[in-house]
């Protein structure tokens, strides 16, 4: 799966967790998942948790602490693909 | 000098109605909410009917963005609904997501087995399968005891006290008591009180197992609930929540808001499981004595009493009830005053019950009438001396000025309020 692909579905499925969905029209790799598209940072935890079921793989909890951008999650969850592949 | 507290705005969610003109309307023509319910005939209960609103999930999705409604019980999410209602029905707005909390009101709104369908459908299954990572951010918001008034606070925007009372059968009487208390002592302007309970057969378990619930008219779900009925046979168990907004009335006159009654009588108290009283049962002395000290704290005689909505919830503690508010009024059959029982239509609440059935008895007093009582054409031979009393069919009574409603619950606990009409 492409970085693109695997950004593109996470956008989407945050969605319902941002409070300004115009946000997430511009948003980059680079997008604060907390301080900039204003998700509630109890939610993080679901946000994880439906990431590990849209792709099929475990984020352990190690981490799901370092998450703070948009990126981050695609990173964490490129590498997961990655490593179950092989 | 204690403030005067008069009601502005009130919400329901009810199992035969929900909105306040659908539950007024089915108040009048007595139309009963109990449906049989599948799931409690496969899960081999005795009871197998209850009172749980109708297509809720339909209409709280006018009040909830999806994101938003997946994380709320529906204790919760009655609650929510009836609040908001009740908030935006005494002509009040939501404070502004961006802006500052309304430090004058906050709320005072329990629920009775709080939760429980939240910890038996998810909680316990999830942990006991190992994934206790799975259950995410919302559950504690649903099980912690002042869920129901963390969320209202939240939607609206509360600033002054937030908390969840709980006394069984009488924590939703027992809100709008507390509630009433704190802005007679100036603490608040307005509180939104109530109370909420969700419709769960892990809730109603524990009751069906006491043999407390109706299990004789299974087949008749209209007919089961039967307050003072010689074939009562238990309570129906119900789900659903009631919302009054209790204002000063200082503050009420100034914005020029309808007011519905004013609450001139309060009392709060517990038997204490002795002289006849326990767990489950009201110890008489108690009740009267609470009666009677809602009287006297409105400063009036038991004479002034028009019409008391009961308790009554169709188990043999019915006939005890009746004698017991004859006692506390000191008024007998013949001139005791017109009563009547909301949960003949919507069952047994339970933690919402006294807020659903003032809500009842308010529209009652404010637009001059007594609803039937149903399912009660075959009187208790106890009651039967009160008979003439027992409101069957709706009576138009304009000239209603003073109600009395009372709830009391497991713990011996006793609860009652005196209504008045509001007159300038």
């Amino acid at each position: 799966m492409k970085t693109q692909e695997i950004f593109d579905q996470f956008v989407q499925l945050i969605k319902k967790y941002v409070k300004d969905v115009q946000k997430l029209e511009t948003a980059t790799m680079e997008t604060k998942i907390i301080d900039d598209l204003k998700v509630n940072s109890a939610r993080l935890v679901d946000i994880i948790i439906n990431s590990e079921d849209a792709f099929d793989i475990e984020i352990d909890d190690d981490d799901a602490d370092q998450i703070r951008t948009i990126g981050d999650v695609v990173n964490v969850i490129e590498h997961k693909l990655r490593v179950t592949a092989s | 000098m204690k403030n005067r507290v008069v009601i502005t705005g009130m919400g329901v969610v009810s199992p035969n109605a929900v909105g306040l003109d659908n539950f007024e309307k089915a108040l009048r023509c007595g139309k009963s909410g109990i449906r049989f319910i599948s799931e409690l005939e496969d899960l081999k209960f005795s009871c197998r009917i209850g009172g749980v609103p109708k297509n809720f999930d339909g209409i709280a999705k006018d009040y909830f963005g999806a994101e938003e409604q997946s994380g709320l019980s529906d204790n919760i999410a009655y609650a929510s609904v009836a609040a908001i209602d009740a908030w935006q029905d005494a002509g009040l707005v939501q404070a502004a997501d961006n802006g500052h909390p309304d430090w004058d009101s906050g709320t005072i709104f329990g629920c009775g087995i709080c939760g429980m369908e939240t910890i038996a459908a998810k909680v316990v299954p999830t942990v006991n399968a190992g994934k206790v990572r799975r259950l995410g951010s919302r559950i504690v918001e649903q099980v912690m005891g002042s869920g129901v008034s963390a969320h209202i606070a939240g939607i609206i925007g509360l600033g002054n006290q937030v908390t969840s009372n709980s006394s069984a059968c009488s924590t939703g009487t027992e809100a709008i008591i507390d509630a009433a208390l704190r802005i007679r002592a100036g603490l608040a302007k307005r509180m939104i009180a109530g109370g909420s309970e969700g419709a769960s057969p892990y809730t109603w378990g524990g009751f069906d197992s006491m043999r407390v619930l109706s299990r004789k008219f299974n087949d008749q779900p209209d007919k089961g609930s039967r307050p003072m009925s010689a074939s009562a046979c238990g309570f129906v168990p119900g789900a659903g929540a009631g919302a009054l907004v209790l204002e000063d009335i200082e503050t009420a006159l100034a914005r020029n808001s309808r007011i519905y009654a004013e609450i001139i009588g309060v009392m709060v108290n517990c038997g204490g499981q002795r002289d006849g009283g326990s767990m489950t049962a009201p110890n008489p002395g108690g009740v009267v004595r609470c009666i009677r000290g809602a009287i006297n704290d409105a400063g009036i005689t038991g004479d002034e009493i028009d019409a008391i909505n009961g308790h009554l919830t169709a188990t043999f503690a019915d006939p005890g009830e009746v004698k017991n508010w004859s006692a506390a009024l000191e008024r007998g059959p013949e001139s005791f005053p017109y009563i009547n029982s909301t949960k003949s239509m919507t069952g047994h609440c339970l933690g919402a019950a006294g807020a659903i059935e003032t809500v009842a008895a308010v529209l009652e007093l404010f637009r001059g009438f007594v609803h039937p009582s149903i399912n009660c054409e075959d009187i208790h031979p106890e009651i039967k001396p009160f008979a003439d009393r027992v409101v069957r069919t709706c009576l138009d009574y304009p000239e209603m000025k003073t109600m009395a409603k009372a709830s009391f619950g497991f713990g011996d606990v006793n609860s009652c309020l005196i209504l008045r009409k509001y007159e300038q």
